[in-house]
């Protein structure tokens, strides 16, 4: 077996089978973090010691007989994730020197289920980007061409798998965070329903919006580990409260009368022609499997992009407040009083981005502007969120392109934020109404990944891994392997 | 201080109660006081990365029954909204409270003034928050500390119509707020460490002016006196700024007791835009009906209706039925004595002389009482059945007191304190007192009636107080007349 792009079910019944033992995988991940990551960066901490532990563990457990689903899988988490006793940064100068006191969730069921965490990869500055250039702890470069963006925000967890660094990583969507860099990297992503995995331990970026999710080569790899992180969180107010279907035993049914909804919306000017060409010879394969395809109108898509850029930053604006340079965190040298403290500790703590979304948030909840802002973009979710009610029922999954292009050039878009934002203006609509949507690899255009995003109604993340996985069953694109990475 | 002649004034309160919840507002750390700093805040009050709040379920139950009890509208769906300021205390740079929907819409209390007339004081509304920390700025020259133990403590803002015309009414009415609150037991009152807290918003106006003036919000007064001081200085400072030819300016003041003033701390035009926004992190709260019900049928008794109650029903004076019913266990300790003895004016008697005075000497709260209820309506049952007398009664309620018998009638008999009310063992003793003192027996025979007590006192001291003097005196005046 090629153990480098192995998939995490492979790479379950070898373990199970001793064919590999838990420590020779995590040495064999580890060591090709140690080769390929500096040219990547996409990791920002590395756990050799704790990883090579749990794999010791990992093998004990193997040998009593009582390992559990995930025993000995290496996995990367995104450095959002708080994890006990080892730096979270969130992509953050403010947050470098941050040791996390407890952990997230969704990392201590997938450490319950027997994972080990490899380290935790680089991101965009508290989530912040659609390019993983706002991470202070640099760029990471895409697997398939070093001088590509790997997407982002998720970034770091897109180029750890694509580059075959670890078996499969966790990420977090805010606006299309997990299925942008999954489409950019060739890799299955998937953002669950709002609420479906727990915020708890995850650094908040927008609270309405934020939502875990599972970064993998496979829908079933991805299906796999969305069992073992979804959950109800009574810490977590907003997580859904009821028990989490086994995703990965109902992917092997006909998708046959499956009805596919083509949504005109999500087939604008700014979509690269050879992306288009992709996504419709996608389309043509759901339609040999069986499914059939249904003309859909979301027709508040078009304001989903100027409502998201108002509740984002809004909700950011707050979340973000906590870092004030008093209990934790950056602080600067010397404040001279208060306001020099909060001023300074704030002004060399975030980067650029941050700091341009916290003004527009404040901005738009300012007296007199709020209405205006706050309150319109509120109402344009809304109704975001009554279009795809409407159009769910007459179709089971939404498909289309996840990102207007492939994978750009770094610096590309870096001075044009209009430009970058509206990489996610085919995600964002399914992050404002909390639906579940996922990337799948869907072809390549000009020899890079395209994405092919799969929405579906409220807790059906398992007819989008249905779908997903009859598509990758019938295609080749999810097992191409980025040609620099070997 | 009286008003100066053509002038009024008009006060609205905003008090802060900390609901007596174990647990914080949205976290499971303790809200017990006086604990070392920073002992009791965990990484949810503390603002940390990646925390999440979740609600104390308890607050809503005592939200509700303070909304029942001042007849309130209760908001079923009741939401939490930010409110952004930076303040080193203020850990996540927000407060979470309810600005939308608050929890209690209206309702009212009312007040007594010293004339004896009563009034009616609206409140506006009453709203869920958390409290923040505190910033203790004396313990270390140009260093100030920071304090979490009180963040995260739930509080109960209850904001007044400007109803209070003068400092006075403000007392009286943040007493009635006190007495309720505390009478509810959603709050323990405790005003010396901060449990109740007190913003005043003051204007005056021309007494024919038909608009209310511009107001100052004097902030964080936690004393009834400060309250009182607080509004004489600002109408005061008000009238002469208006009197003087001068205009106010909308602001936010700080009282200072030392220097008996209040000072601006910010105006209007500077005034913190606190950009509300409803709480991503928490799902608004449904109550249902039938909670809202629950919490009204089990809704205790409140102080105006057991006042009323104890002067109707029980015949209890004014005064005796408005201290037996300010207190809530003091209340239901009477009414308990009552049960067991069945004798309202007696029990009045005994609860507000002789236990008060015991528990006021030794500063116990009537929780704390040594003497149970039920034994208090013994000892009573006892008097009323003739057992014992009065004089008895206290020695027996002294030996309670002092835990020496666990049953007032077992204590009589063990000592034999029975009164005698046997005649045929008390004439013999008159027999012979008359004997002995013939003189004083004459006297009282030709009409010298002041002479019954030297002969009854004689009695009582030869049966050590156990003679019912009653028998005693019909005894004397047959054998004397």
């Amino acid at each position: 077996m090629n153990l480098t792009f192995a998939t995490l079910a492979d790479l379950q019944n070898s373990l199970r089978n001793r064919e590999i033992s838990a420590t020779e995988l995590t040495q064999y991940y580890l060591a090709r973090i140690d080769a390929l990551d500096p040219a990547l960066n996409s990791f920002i901490s590395i756990h050799t010691e704790a990883a090579l532990d749990a794999a010791t563990r990992a093998d004990k457990a193997f040998a009593r007989g009582d390992a559990r689903p995930l025993t000995g899988i290496p996995i990367a988490q995104k450095d959002i994730f708080c994890l006990q006793g080892h730096r979270t940064t969130a992509g953050s100068k403010m947050l470098a020197n941050f040791i996390a006191p407890y952990t997230a969730t969704c990392s201590q069921k997938l450490a319950d289920a027997g994972a080990i965490t490899l380290g935790k990869t680089n991101m965009d500055e508290f989530a912040m980007g659609s390019s993983n250039e706002n991470s202070y702890f640099g760029a990471v470069h895409n697997p398939w061409d070093h001088d590509l963006i790997p997407g982002g925000s998720s970034g770091g967890s897109a180029a750890a798998v694509a580059a075959g660094l670890c078996a499969a990583s966790t990420g977090t969507d805010t606006g299309g965070s997990i299925r942008q860099p999954a489409a950019m990297c060739g890799l299955t992503g998937l953002k669950p329903t709002y609420g479906r995995i727990s915020r708890w331990g995850m650094i908040a970026f927008a609270s309405s919006l934020d939502q875990a999710g599972p970064m993998a080569r496979t829908a079933q790899d991805a299906a796999i580990l969305l069992e073992h992180m979804a959950g109800h969180d009574p810490r977590d107010s907003t997580s859904l409260n009821e028990p989490v279907p086994r995703f990965s035993e109902g992917l092997g049914g006909s998708i046959k009368g499956l009805r596919i909804g083509v949504c005109q919306e999500f087939f604008t000017e700014g979509l690269d022609p050879a992306v288009e060409r992709t996504i419709r010879d996608a389309l043509a394969v759901y339609e040999s499997l069986g499914a059939t395809l249904v003309d859909v109108s979301l027709p508040h898509t078009p304001y989903s992009i100027s409502a998201y850029y108002v509740i984002a930053p809004a909700e950011c604006s707050a979340n973000l407040a906590r870092f004030d340079g008093i209990r934790y965190g950056h602080r600067c040298l010397d404040p001279e009083n208060l306001q020099d403290l909060y001023q300074r500790s704030r002004g060399e703590g975030f980067g650029e981005e941050v700091k341009k979304r916290i003004l527009v948030g404040t901005f738009a909840l300012s007296a007199g502007y709020f209405d205006a802002f706050y309150h319109r973009a509120q109402k344009i979710r809304r109704l975001i969120k009554e279009d795809f009610v409407k159009a769910f029922e007459n179709v089971d999954v939404i498909a289309g392109p996840t990102a207007p292009t492939p994978a750009f050039a770094l610096g590309e878009k870096a001075s044009n934020p209009v430009e970058m934002y509206l990489q996610d203006i085919f995600t964002i609509s399914a992050s404002l109404a909390g639906v579940p949507a996922m990337s799948i690899p869907a072809g390549l255009a000009n020899g890079l990944p395209v994405g092919l995003q799969l929405i579906g109604n409220y807790r059906q993340e398992g007819t989008l891994l249905q779908a997903a996985h009859q598509f990758q069953q019938e295609t080749p694109w999810h097992t191409l392997t980025p040609p620099e990475a070997l | 201080m009286s008003i100066p002649a053509g002038w009024q004034i008009d006060i609205g309160l905003e008090i802060h109660a900390q609901l007596n919840t174990r647990s914080k507002i949205f976290s499971g750390a303790s809200t017990r006081f006086g604990q070392p700093p920073n002992s009791q805040a965990c990484a949810i009050d503390l603002g940390m990365p990646g925390v999440l709040p979740s609600v104390n379920a308890e607050v809503f139950v005592k939200a509700v029954q303070f909304g029942l009890s001042i007849g309130a509208m209760i908001n079923q769906e009741s939401r939490f909204d930010r409110k952004n300021y930076f303040y080193p205390d203020l850990p996540k740079g927000y407060q979470i409270t309810q600005m939308d929907q608050p929890i209690v819409l209206g309702g009212t209390i009312s007040i007594q003034k010293s004339d004896g007339t009563e009034k009616t004081i609206r409140v506006t509304r009453a709203h869920l928050e958390e409290d923040a920390g505190k910033s203790i700025h004396d313990l270390k020259p140009g260093h100030t500390g920071i304090d979490l133990n009180r963040a995260g403590t739930p509080l109960l803002e209850i904001v007044s119509e400007p109803d209070l015309k003068n400092a006075e009414e403000a007392v009286a009415y943040a007493k009635a707020m006190h007495q309720l609150l505390t009478y509810l037991e959603v709050c323990d009152g405790n005003m010396a460490e901060g449990s109740l807290r007190f913003d005043a918003n003051i204007s005056v106006r021309r007494q024919d002016a038909d608009l209310l003036g511009t107001r100052s919000e004097i902030k964080n007064l936690n004393s009834f006196r400060f309250l009182e001081q607080a509004i004489h200085f600002e109408t005061e400072r008000q009238i002469s700024v208006l009197e003087a030819g001068g205009t106010l300016v909308q602001d936010t003041r700080l009282f200072d007791p030392d220097r008996l003033e209040t000072r601006s701390m910010r105006s209007k035009e500077t005034a913190t835009d606190y950009r509300y926004f409803p709480e991503p992190d928490l799902l608004p709260v449904r109550l249902t009906a039938e909670f809202i019900e629950q919490i009204q049928a089990n809704l205790p008794e409140l102080p105006v209706m057991r006042a009323r109650r104890y002067q109707d029903k029980l015949q209890l004076a004014f005064a005796d039925a408005a201290l037996l019913s300010q207190d809530r266990r003091l209340g239901d300790y009477f009414d308990e004595v009552l049960t067991i003895s069945g004798n309202a004016k007696s029990a009045a008697n005994w609860v507000r002389g002789d236990l008060l005075s015991k528990l006021n000497e030794h500063e116990l709260s009537i929780t704390a009482c040594p003497i149970s209820p039920g034994h208090l309506g013994e000892l009573i049952q006892l008097i009323d059945q003739g057992i014992i007398s009065g004089k008895i009664a206290k020695e027996v309620f002294a030996a309670l007191w002092m835990k020496q018998t666990d049953s007032p009638g077992d204590y009589v008999q063990q000592h034999q304190l029975e009164q005698v009310s046997d005649a045929s063992a008390i004439e013999p003793l008159i027999d012979a007192l008359i004997a002995d003192n013939p003189k004083q027996a004459e006297d009282l025979r030709a009409g010298k009636d002041k002479l019954m007590g030297f002969f009854v006192g004689k009695v009582m001291q030869a049966t050590a107080g156990k003679a019912n003097p009653k028998q005693v005196n019909d005894l004397l005046r047959q054998k004397l007349s």
